[in-house]
């Protein structure tokens, strides 16, 4: 699978991906050539017409029109290619194929979640299957963000109140790192995703799956797995130490002074309202800053969460 | 220079000379507080994780290193420090077109910077030195006094730009025709054109994003009917043409020093200086080329990409024509020729990454990766910072009247040379392998590279402290460098060193064309140890 990595690039795991390293490897090369001979003749003329001595007077010049022209017209053409080359690969980005299987990707600070029109909606993991056009129709919840996966040579900016649309293809089945790419804040360098690229069989049978604890996981397994995935490490802590959320490190049952004041007892019913309605009942010496989870996290997926942050006692 | 003393005879002079010098201090502690910013950026990435700063501390470090260079250092520095120095100078003129604008444009200057100060100890800045909306109308840091630093920072430049104008235009002595001056005055008239032109824009695009923030008017904000892309649009309209004020006063020193250095008559000049007013105006086509993937049309991005690879043609011509002036010519390694050496491969590097982001297919891999941070850092340190360091070595026995030690001179270019090589090349390998830029934290398998490239740091700053110091004692104990240590033929050398209050008594004549170096040999003897060894 990692055959096509090379020194310059990573491996070759989307359809256009050699389409696109084609371009590279020519632009690569033609500047190696040019940059030898820039770089040879500097130094060869610097030694060979060395200073001896006092200075005298150098040889008249002498204008070369030819000279200035070739050396105008040979770049302007090989730019010009340069130019048609890319264009007509990055059409290819834009003109994205009929029967496309459509995912929707939300970002917002500081994770991605995915939705699927007849399946789960998941965070941080992006699940395809293999050798089929995947469309993605692309949107933020707030500032600019933006959707790259180095193995597919594919990016698009998502913005707020609008759409952007891009698509790709995987070549083979395994795991690809998704990343951030339009700086968005505190958490940018750590927006990160996965593209689990899977058979069409794996794939149909993970969209009927549902969701829930996987076969023989346990409740708390399952929360310990939610809280990595749904990206709520990114602000609370499991021991003790204070991160821009409250550490989940004996929560359960800790009594809160919430911004308004007000005393409560951290219990099932809290922790339900912290991850669906966030600024209801915000805790002292923290910002409102933590995104709502209505509509990415199910009962189940809260259940689970639940019966984890239980479990983390000090 | 040593007619009037005291600080007041400086604080209100009207010389050209004193207010380039001025400008000279001013823009080299904006670099010293610049090149600390990058210092602490590579010391934080030498490993994933926190070294020094947590991620919200690491953004205002690059977003300070970034504002600080771009428009403290990088746009006024060759324009206003050696422009003013030396071009009236050029043109044997006795100062500038405005004198008293001159000196307000400094103070101006000042003046914006100050807010800039004051906004990194009144909350900092976190949003990089784009300013992209939605996040700068959002986050909660000193957004405004920054921006309006900047803002108050854009009027030095459009009056500097201003006073070049005219004083091309109307003070040059007789017999300097246009194409009798030297390139060093073309280069620094097609800035001064993109300085007047293209700065307003920036301007207004700070002044909505100022409004927005405090009065919340929704140009930028989607949910009020705005778009936050056309920020980038407004933003870049300016930003794209600030790079050729960057870069074309960097590419005037060039022809200088290849042509001193060569003593050779420069080829092309009249491409050169075509060129020149070339890159200007195009420049000013191409700004979509930052914004391939923000959501803008194909055929906006079509239009933008071809017209990007027209502006990689005159820079071409240029660094064709400067090594074709070396054939033949009688070249002396002096320092300034190591710069300017140092310059033709790295701005070549730099330019054929230019290239590969202008292709449309390609710039969708390597756009917000560590791709177009080495790019741009090879044009603005390998190219600017080059030709900067090569023109302050080249005219600084002509400010001081004395000379530096050449020995350092030689070391500290080598270790500039090889630390920026180390530093930049290898993030141009980062880039490709999907590193995205402004990261604080990374993935591991970027952590061997990450740590070469903050190697490479340390060297450059070796270097550059080195240069410092051995300037700075030049100025006070150097060896007396006569009129014209470098036997060059343009007519800042046809005066002493320093130059008379006036610059030159009565008004000069053209006597020789400013590269005539297969007719004339320059006059003024030259101290015994300025000879080349002989071999």
């Amino acid at each position: 699978m990692d055959t096509t990595k090379t020194i310059w690039l990573p491996s070759q795991s989307s359809t256009i991906a050699p389409q696109i390293d084609a371009l590279f490897d020519f632009i690569l090369w033609a500047s190696v050539v040019l940059f030898a001979i820039v770089t040879f003749a500097t130094i060869y003329f610097a030694i060979r017409y060395r200073r001896h001595g006092d200075i005298a007077r150098t040889t008249p010049y002498v204008e070369n029109l030819g000279l200035e022209i070739t050396w105008t017209v040979i770049p302007f053409i090989l730019l010009m290619i340069i130019f048609v080359w890319g264009f007509k690969d990055f059409l290819r980005f834009h003109i994205i194929p009929a029967h496309a299987i459509e995912v929707k990707a939300t970002g917002q600070k500081w994770f991605w979640s995915f939705s699927y029109a007849d399946g789960p909606s998941t965070v941080g993991e992006l699940v395809v299957p293999v050798n089929k056009p995947i469309k993605l129709l692309l949107s933020s919840q707030d500032v600019i963000h933006s959707l790259f996966v180095p193995e597919f040579r594919v990016k698009m900016d998502v913005l707020p109140n609008r759409y952007t649309l891009t698509w790709f293809e995987a070549v083979h089945t395994g795991e690809f790192q998704l990343y951030c790419t339009e700086f968005c804040g505190k958490g940018h360098s750590e927006m990160w995703g996965k593209v689990k690229v899977v058979t069409e069989d794996d794939f149909k049978k993970w969209l009927e799956a549902g969701s829930g604890p996987q076969e023989g996981e346990s409740m708390r397994d399952f929360g310990a797995r939610l809280f990595v995935k749904n990206a709520c490490v990114t602000c609370h802590s499991v021991n003790g130490s204070k991160n821009v959320g409250p550490t989940f490190l004996g929560l359960f049952g800790r009594r809160e002074v919430l911004k308004n004041g007000q005393i409560i007892i951290v219990d099932e019913n809290y922790m339900r309202e912290s991850m669906l309605t966030p600024m209801a009942k915000v805790v002292a010496g923290y910002d409102p800053v933590m995104p709502t989870f209505q509509g990415i996290l199910k009962n189940v997926d809260i259940d689970g969460l639940i019966a984890y942050i239980k479990t983390l006692e000090q | 220079m040593n007619e009037s003393k005291g600080i007041k005879s400086w604080l209100l002079t009207l010389d050209h000379k004193r207010i380039g010098i001025l400008y000279l201090i001013s823009v080299m502690s904006a670099f010293l507080a610049g090149g600390i910013f990058a210092l602490l950026i590579r010391f934080e990435l030498i490993s994933p994780g926190k070294e020094l700063f947590d991620a919200d501390g690491y953004n205002q470090v690059f977003t300070l290193h970034g504002a600080i260079m771009i428009f403290m250092f990088l746009i006024p520095s060759i324009p206003a420090a050696f422009g003013n120095f030396v071009m009236p100078l050029m043109i044997g003129a006795k100062d500038v077109a405005f004198p008293r604008l001159n000196l307000a444009s400094w103070y101006v200057y000042m003046a914006g910077a100050g807010f800039a100060l004051y906004a990194i100890f009144s909350g900092g800045i976190d949003t990089g030195w784009t300013f992209y909306t939605p996040y700068s109308t959002s986050t909660t840091t000193a957004v405004i006094p920054m921006t309006f630093g900047v803002f108050v920072m854009g009027f030095s430049s459009i009056f500097t730009g201003l006073n070049f104008i005219v004083t091309i235009h109307k003070l040059r002595a007789p017999g300097i025709t246009w194409f009798k001056m030297p390139l060093f005055v073309w280069g620094i008239y097609a800035t001064a054109l993109i300085q007047v032109l293209a700065t307003p824009v920036l301007g207004i695009t700070l002044a909505l994003l100022i409004v927005e923030r405090f009065a919340g008017i929704g140009i930028f904000d989607p949910a009020m009917g705005g778009d936050p892309v056309l920020f980038q649009h407004f933003f870049w309209f300016y930003s794209h043409p600030a790079v050729y004020i960057m870069i074309l006063p960097g590419m005037a020193i060039i022809s200088e020093l290849i042509a001193t250095f060569s003593h050779r008559h420069i080829f092309g000049y009249k491409f050169i200086a075509f060129s020149s007013l070339g890159i200007a105006i195009t420049g000013f086509l191409v700004w979509g080329h930052h914004m391939f993937i923000s959501g803008q049309s194909d055929l906006s991005s079509l239009i933008f990409s071809f017209i990007t690879f027209f502006v990689g043609v005159p820079s071409g011509i240029k660094i064709f024509n400067w090594i074709a002036t070396m054939y033949k010519g009688s070249i002396s390694l002096r320092a300034p020729m190591l710069w300017a050496i140092a310059f033709l491969l790295e701005f070549s590097i730099g330019g054929f990454t230019g290239i590969v982001l202008g292709a449309l297919s390609l710039d969708v891999h390597l756009h917000d990766t560590y791709f177009v941070v080495a790019h741009f850092h090879y044009v603005m340190v390998g190219g600017t910072v080059m030709a900067l360091f090569g023109g302050l070595h080249y005219w600084w026995p002509k400010i001081w009247g004395r000379m530096y030690n050449e020995t350092l001179a030689v070391i500290a270019a080598v270790l500039v040379f090889i630390g920026f090589n180390v530093t930049f090349f290898i993030q141009f390998i980062m880039g490709t392998q999907g590193m995205p830029r402004r990261y604080y934290t990374y993935l591991p398998q970027f952590e061997g590279m990450h740590g070469f490239s903050s190697i490479g740091a340390l060297i450059m700053a070796v270097g550059f402290f080195l240069i410092g110091g051995y300037l700075v004692y030049a100025m006070f104990k150097g060896k007396p460098a006569g009129p014209n240590p470098w036997k060059a033929l343009t007519m800042e050398w046809e005066t002493q060193s320093p130059p008379l209050a006036g610059n030159f008594e009565g008004t000069p004549k053209l006597r020789h064309g400013p590269y005539d170096y297969d007719k004339v040999v320059a006059e003024n003897a030259v101290p015994e140890y300025m000879h080349e060894p002989h071999r």
